[in-house]
């Protein structure tokens, strides 16, 4: 996994509430066997005109002109502004995959569904929980300002603003270490393999009819 | 000891190790694995050259992208096929205490098959890489969906990093009304939370409403508790849960059988304790219940109306109303009974156990689906759903209706086989999620009970269950 220490990236909005991870990623993408190259098909049912197919060469499809990532202004943005309970729905963790082939790194809103937000931090996505209120005021700058950017500093949990604001925000300390540091949650665990060994054995002898 | 929430009985059983912020490692029981969210972890295990910490606990089976009909035929789509084939040779290689693989007799909705197999027993921990796996929480397991990467973390671990829900009690008490079932009381749930309500709690369904339910019943309310936000949903050990595990092949049998009874029976919450929030719903003032929108909270009783977005204070909701209604192709203030559809799916992991079929046939009995409407699909969850179904005679009474009757897997509800809305068409679905693009893209769902989908059917447009003679 790509750590994840600093970055200051431009600002795209996704002015919606329950964005859903049928959204972000449509099932027909979900029959790939790979990790990667869900980017081009992100929000594909926004974003393009006609309906998409695994496979297929996204350049010469119809773009829907309307939808926000296809706005020129926004073009190579890093940070994503959303709305309450985003990533809700399904597990797929080809949502966070497609986020971040995309190009996106940081994802701020007020508040996100639980299993997409644990997804997001084993993949160097940084999903960061704002008062509404922030959210709203960062909602309206970045649609004042073309090329709004937004400076977000995992070390020492903090975002600024062009204006020098600098908003605070809260990561579990487990979950900061092992992105700062790009680290393997597997490999982590396995450093407690006597421990889970000891726990299974007991458990063995517990409750036998868990080990048919 | 301090009275203790079934939550907290089930957590404190599991945690192998915690950390200074309270992140834990939780010990898990049951691995289910399905073909779409686990050939990228068979692969990282592979290429990190691990082996998975006890194949015993994983059982596993094709549901999503396999077809409803023609099996003879194989699986059309190259892609889809590929995906099916890729579990199969997994599975082969890495081994499980159970595969049923597309066309076995067993195969169906790893949903379904979980607990008709007794592969889901109370106080365990159950992931599967699917949200919906909060249904096995009927069982008072501790079940909850994962992404890829923690199937991954579950195979070479046997343990899942996690930290402590907070808890709610949503309480059902009162007796529901004739025609009112499981999918109403869960989606007048929903509604009434919201679809965020639950997010980061477990959520203990309770209350005598609960408890009158059925095991099957009970799936279907914890199911949805993903859609209320909630990760895990709960319902607590009594006889019919017993009742219902008694002799299934993976259920324990002879002494061990009463040892694991005599432990289930204290899977309850305490009198008194704690719950970080309560809920609690009258069962009789329960109506059928019918989606008008593009979430599960914007439902709305069979007798009332589609919403007007201009009585919204809220802009953002306002908004997210207008947009659904816009999508949904529907005017504010229509009543929801003049809503005309043009296909019905009953199935999915939500509504397509034996009762959701019974419930359904009940309704089709000696009536014929409306001319209206292009095609009304009936999906067992599960081979073994069904050859009972087919026992009973129920299949003929759908067919008969001029339903058609297919075999078990996911099918229309989320579309990744070859059943599906085409853009605009409007249906009346058993399903969990009315998503836009959820069925198809451009596709139109409304989430209604087995009985209710076999209603619509009949009348081609949304109409009361409790009025049908």
């Amino acid at each position: 996994m790509n750590p994840f220490r600093k970055l200051d990236g431009l600002v795209a909005p996704m002015d919606r509430a329950n964005v859903d991870t049928d959204a972000i990623i449509p099932k027909q993408f979900l029959k790939s066997i790979k990790r990667s190259g869900f980017g081009p098909n992100l929000f594909d049912e926004w974003r393009y005109l006609d309906v998409g197919q695994p496979g297929q060469d996204c350049s010469t499809r119809p773009k829907n002109p309307d939808f926000v990532l296809n706005q020129q202004r926004y073009q190579g943005a890093q940070v994503l502004l959303a709305r309450d309970n985003f990533g809700c729905g399904s597990s797929r963790e080809h949502a966070p995959w497609a986020l971040e082939d995309f190009g996106f790194r940081v994802i701020l809103a007020p508040s996100f569904a639980d299993i997409f937000y644990n997804n997001c931090f084993k993949n160097g996505l940084l999903p960061i929980k704002l008062p509404a209120s922030e959210m709203d005021a960062l909602f309206a700058q970045a649609a004042e300002t073309v090329g709004y950017r937004l400076t977000v500093d995992l070390e020492t949990k903090t975002i600024t603003r062009p204006d020098g604001k600098v908003i605070p925000f809260d990561v579990d300390a487990f979950r900061r270490e092992c992105l700062l540091n790009g680290w393997d949650d597997i490999g982590l665990t396995l450093r407690h393999a006597d421990k889970i060994r000891e726990f299974e054995a007991r458990r063995r002898i517990d409750q036998p009819w868990l080990f048919a | 000891m301090q009275a203790q929430t079934l939550y907290e009985k089930l957590w404190s059983s599991h945690v192998v190790h915690v950390e200074d912020d309270g992140t834990a490692l939780i010990y898990i029981d049951r691995h289910l694995v399905h073909e779409v969210t686990s050939p990228q972890a068979f692969e990282g295990l592979k290429l990190a050259g691990r082996k998975p910490w006890r194949v015993n606990s994983i059982v596993a089976t094709a549901d999503h992208n396999t077809p409803t009909d023609h099996w003879e035929m194989g699986i059309q789509d190259p892609v889809s096929r590929q995906q099916v084939e890729t579990l199969d040779s997994n599975i082969r290689e890495v081994g499980a205490l159970a595969y049923f693989p597309f066309k076995d007799e067993r195969q169906g909705i790893v949903h379904v098959i979980g607990p008709e197999n007794g592969a889901t027993l109370p106080g365990m921990t159950v992931v599967c890489g699917d949200s919906h796996t909060s249904t096995h929480g009927a069982f008072a397991c501790l079940a909850h969906g994962i992404g890829t990467s923690e199937v991954e973390h579950v195979m070479a671990t046997q343990c899942l990093l996690q930290k402590k829900s907070k808890t709610m009690l949503v309480r059902v008490d009162g007796v529901l009304g004739a025609g009112v079932t499981a999918k109403d009381v869960v989606l007048a749930i929903i509604g009434r939370i919201g679809t965020a309500g639950g997010t980061g709690y477990a959520i203990e369904f309770g209350g005598s409403a609960i408890r009158s339910l059925t095991m099957e019943g009970r799936m279907t309310v914890c199911n949805m508790a993903i859609e209320a936000g909630a990760r895990a949903g709960l319902v607590a050990v009594d006889e019919q849960t017993i009742a219902y595990l008694k002799d299934r092949p993976f259920s324990p049998r002879g002494e061990v059988w009463d040892r694991a009874v005599e432990y289930w029976r204290t899977l309850h919450s305490d009198d008194g304790a704690h719950f970080d929030a309560v809920v609690a719903l009258d069962a009789a003032q329960i109506k059928p219940q019918v989606t008008w929108g593009t979430s599960p909270e914007m439902v709305a009783p069979i007798d009332g109306i589609v919403p007007d977005p201009a009585l919204e204070k809220d802009p953002v909701k306002r908004e997210g109303m207008e947009r659904a209604l816009q999508y949904m192709g529907l005017t504010p203030r229509t009543p929801i009974k003049n809503v005309a559809i043009d296909k019905v799916f009953i199935g999915s992991c939500t509504n397509s156990r034996i009762e959701d079929l019974r419930a359904a046939a009940h309704v089709a009995r000696g009536r014929r689906k409306a001319d209206s409407v292009k095609q009304v699909l009936v999906v067992p969850g599960s081979g073994l759903v069904k050859r009972q179904a087919e026992a009973e005679g129920l299949d003929k009474i759908f067919i008969a209706a001029g339903f058609e009757w297919r075999e078990p897997g996911c099918s229309m509800c989320l579309a990744m086989n070859a059943d599906r809305l085409e853009p605009g068409e409007r249906c009346a679905s058993t399903s969990n999620r009315n998503f836009e693009g959820r069925q198809g893209a451009g596709g139109r769902t409304h989430l209604v009970s087995p009985a209710m989908a076999a209603a619509a059917a009949i009348a081609g447009h949304f109409a009361d269950v409790r009025e049908l003679a």
